[in-house]
């Protein structure tokens, strides 16, 4: 069953309508109810390409937060063979928030991580909810230093609200976790590809995403904080997030004319959460690309784009 | 609100309410009520007589009482795009930092030195709290990959005074994309096998923390500074209890190790020669005061307040 967005609701009637027909057809033989449920799904359709046609900043962080979007686990069971989770930050834990270990794309041998946020309640509890502890960095730390010292290229899933801002995430360094990780990223002599699947949350999103090539999903946000949280600052009103949406610039289209991402993956119309193969097979292109990209760079010279890239980043503003 | 209102009035108050002297001679200390002389005030360095409280101090005032007889050259720092999000909230970016630098009489929130602390040639780079929160846009991206690039040109160890809220929200990710990018200005120094020494001063908070101020060879901190992640008040809002007395300032951090040192301010240069010369090798300092250095460096006059 579909979860309708705020914005759908009028959607939602009009499938919901179509439904109830072909529910009333299958109890009563004698209806002929094909020609009205066809006509309903037609206007369904319609109205489902003129709401994706051209989604404010607002909707998309809503279809980014969609909870039937696929999640980092998804993408793992799709696009990766043999892939063999890895735990622990041999420190303190292991962070379920942070999902990563070896695996085969396309048979070749990679590290992946990526955030997992959880499909239901039990599970999002366990990952809860895609926020890392700095454990989850730490993972993250070790498994880049293995790809590095075994020329494995990493790929990381990037799906977080952001670091979890928690009593014991402060007492154990969260900030020097993530700064380590983003440190740990522009150290590694092997191609780092990321791609932004979801939310794209601050600190927390960056520890992953210091990459050769980053590529956001269409509908995807990547933002230095939240639009609530900007809103609650700046406007002094949490309410106020579909102005600070709009003024954060996050969503995929605006990075890509930043120049902070290198390419959008499309979406098919209404979204990953309803589209889940042809979203996952987008992603699988996208990685292949990427990947294919950096296959003739040097560890050097991989070392020396990354850092290159992010040094002139920026340095246009939106004219890039 | 009128043309009058607005406009004449304050200026008709303004003619008759000059007084002779300036208003700020005293200051109150914010923790203990104190009211302190400002020469008083000054010669400590902010740090309250009575309490030992550390108030904020302007980058500049910092490297006039940091450098040997308060003389330092400015490393200049490339121009970022001004405002590259066309940002608007209830006031526009460019009408915010008008105002920063109007009340702050500096260009943005860093300030890149270079000059000798005991006869040690060093590169500071000092954030300022009281421009837009010390937050950390482009221009402080630049000004610390400059300060890096100056430390690995001059062959010197970098002296860097955080003092920030995060991330500059009007100017969205490319503000989040400064902790890459002062990153990298870290592993340049650290490829250089030069001393890269942060003074985490209050309050050190967000993405600042979480990128070029805690990737130092040396952590030291100022007295009862927060540093933290994420901010207290979130974390309460977000686990629903009280959190311990003392939580996040610089002793707490100490005490979980993430900082190596807690040193007031009135003792940090000397720490801070003691420090750099035992990295870089060089004989102890001479103890005792230095007339400046003659030469290329140049005398700042201090900030009009």
């Amino acid at each position: 069953m579909t979860q309708y967005l705020e914005f759908e609701k009028p959607l939602a009637e009009i499938e919901g309508k179509a439904e109830e027909l072909r529910a009333l057809a299958r109890e009563n033989k004698e209806m002929d109810v094909a020609g009205e449920a066809e006509a309903l799904d037609q206007k369904a359709e319609e109205l489902l390409v003129s709401l994706y046609a051209d989604l404010t900043p607002w909707r998309k962080c809503q279809v980014a937060r969609h909870p039937d979007r696929p999640h980092c686990r998804d993408y793992i069971d799709a696009l990766f063979t043999e892939y063999t989770p890895l735990a622990g930050d041999r420190n303190f834990a292991d962070d379920h928030a942070v999902m990563g270990g070896l695996a085969r794309f396309d048979d070749m041998p990679v590290v992946v991580i990526g955030h997992e946020k959880g499909n239901d309640t039990t599970s999002r509890i366990t990952h809860n909810f895609g926020m890392a502890r700095p454990e989850g960095y730490r993972k993250a730390v070790r498994l880049m230093d293995m790809a590095h010292r075994f020329g494995l290229p990493v790929i990381s899933l990037v799906d977080t609200p952001g670091a979890y801002p928690g009593k014991g995430a402060e007492e154990r360094g969260q900030s020097e976790a993530i700064a380590r990780a983003t440190q740990k990223c522009l150290e590694i002599g092997v191609p780092l590809v990321s791609v932004v699947i979801g939310e794209g949350g601050s600190g927390g999103a960056v520890a992953f995403a210091t990459a050769n090539r980053v590529a956001m999903l269409e509908h995807s946000i990547y933002s230095v904080i939240s639009p609530e949280g900007c809103a609650s600052i700046l406007w002094k009103d949490a309410e106020k997030m579909r102005e600070a949406a709009e003024a954060l610039r996050l969503t995929a289209q605006d990075l890509m004319s930043l120049g902070v991402i290198d390419r959008i993956i499309p979406e098919t119309t209404g979204g990953a959460h309803r589209h889940k193969e042809d979203t996952i097979n987008g992603v699988r292109s996208a990685i292949a690309g990427m990947l294919a990209d950096l296959s003739k760079k040097s560890p050097k010279e991989l070392i020396k784009d990354r850092r290159n890239k992010f040094l002139s980043m920026g340095s246009k503003g939106l004219a890039a | 609100m009128n043309w009058i209102s607005n406009y004449v009035r304050p200026r008709i108050n303004s003619i008759f309410s000059r007084r002779e002297t300036p208003d700020n001679l005293w200051t109150k200390c914010t923790e203990c009520g104190t009211m302190l002389f400002h020469r008083e005030m000054r010669e400590n360095l902010n740090v309250c007589t009575n309490c030992g409280h550390h108030m904020g101090i302007t980058p500049r005032d910092r490297f006039i009482a940091l450098f040997d007889g308060g003389v330092f050259t400015e490393v200049a720092v490339p121009a970022p795009v001004t405002d590259p999000l066309q940002f608007r909230d209830q006031k526009k970016y460019p009408d915010r930092m008008k105002a920063a630098q109007k009340g702050t009489g500096e260009q943005e929130a860093m300030l890149v030195a270079a000059g000798d602390i005991g006869r040690t040639p060093i590169i500071a780079a000092a954030q300022d709290f009281t421009f837009m929160g010390g937050s950390m846009g482009m221009y402080v991206g630049n000004a610390i990959i400059a300060a890096a690039e100056e430390a690995v040109k001059q062959k010197r160890p970098l002296v860097l005074f955080s003092a920030a809220g995060g991330a500059r929200m009007q100017e969205g990710i490319l503000s989040l994309m400064q902790m890459p990018r002062t990153t990298v200005a870290v592993q340049m120094l650290k490829e250089a096998n030069l001393p890269y020494i942060v003074v985490l001063t209050h309050p050190t908070t967000g993405g600042v923390t979480a990128s070029y101020a805690m990737l130092g060879d040396v952590h030291i901190s100022e007295p009862n500074a927060l540093i933290c992640f994420a901010g207290p008040r979130v974390i309460e809002q977000t686990i629903r209890e009280k959190l311990p007395e003392g939580f996040q300032r610089a002793e707490y951090l100490l005490e979980h190790g993430m900082l190596d040192r807690v040193i007031k301010r009135t003792e940090m240069r000397e720490e801070l020669i003691t420090i750099t010369r035992l990295l870089m090798g060089l004989p102890p300092a001479i103890k005792g005061d230095l007339p400046a250095p003659e030469g290329e460096a140049t005398a700042e006059e201090p900030s009009a307040k």
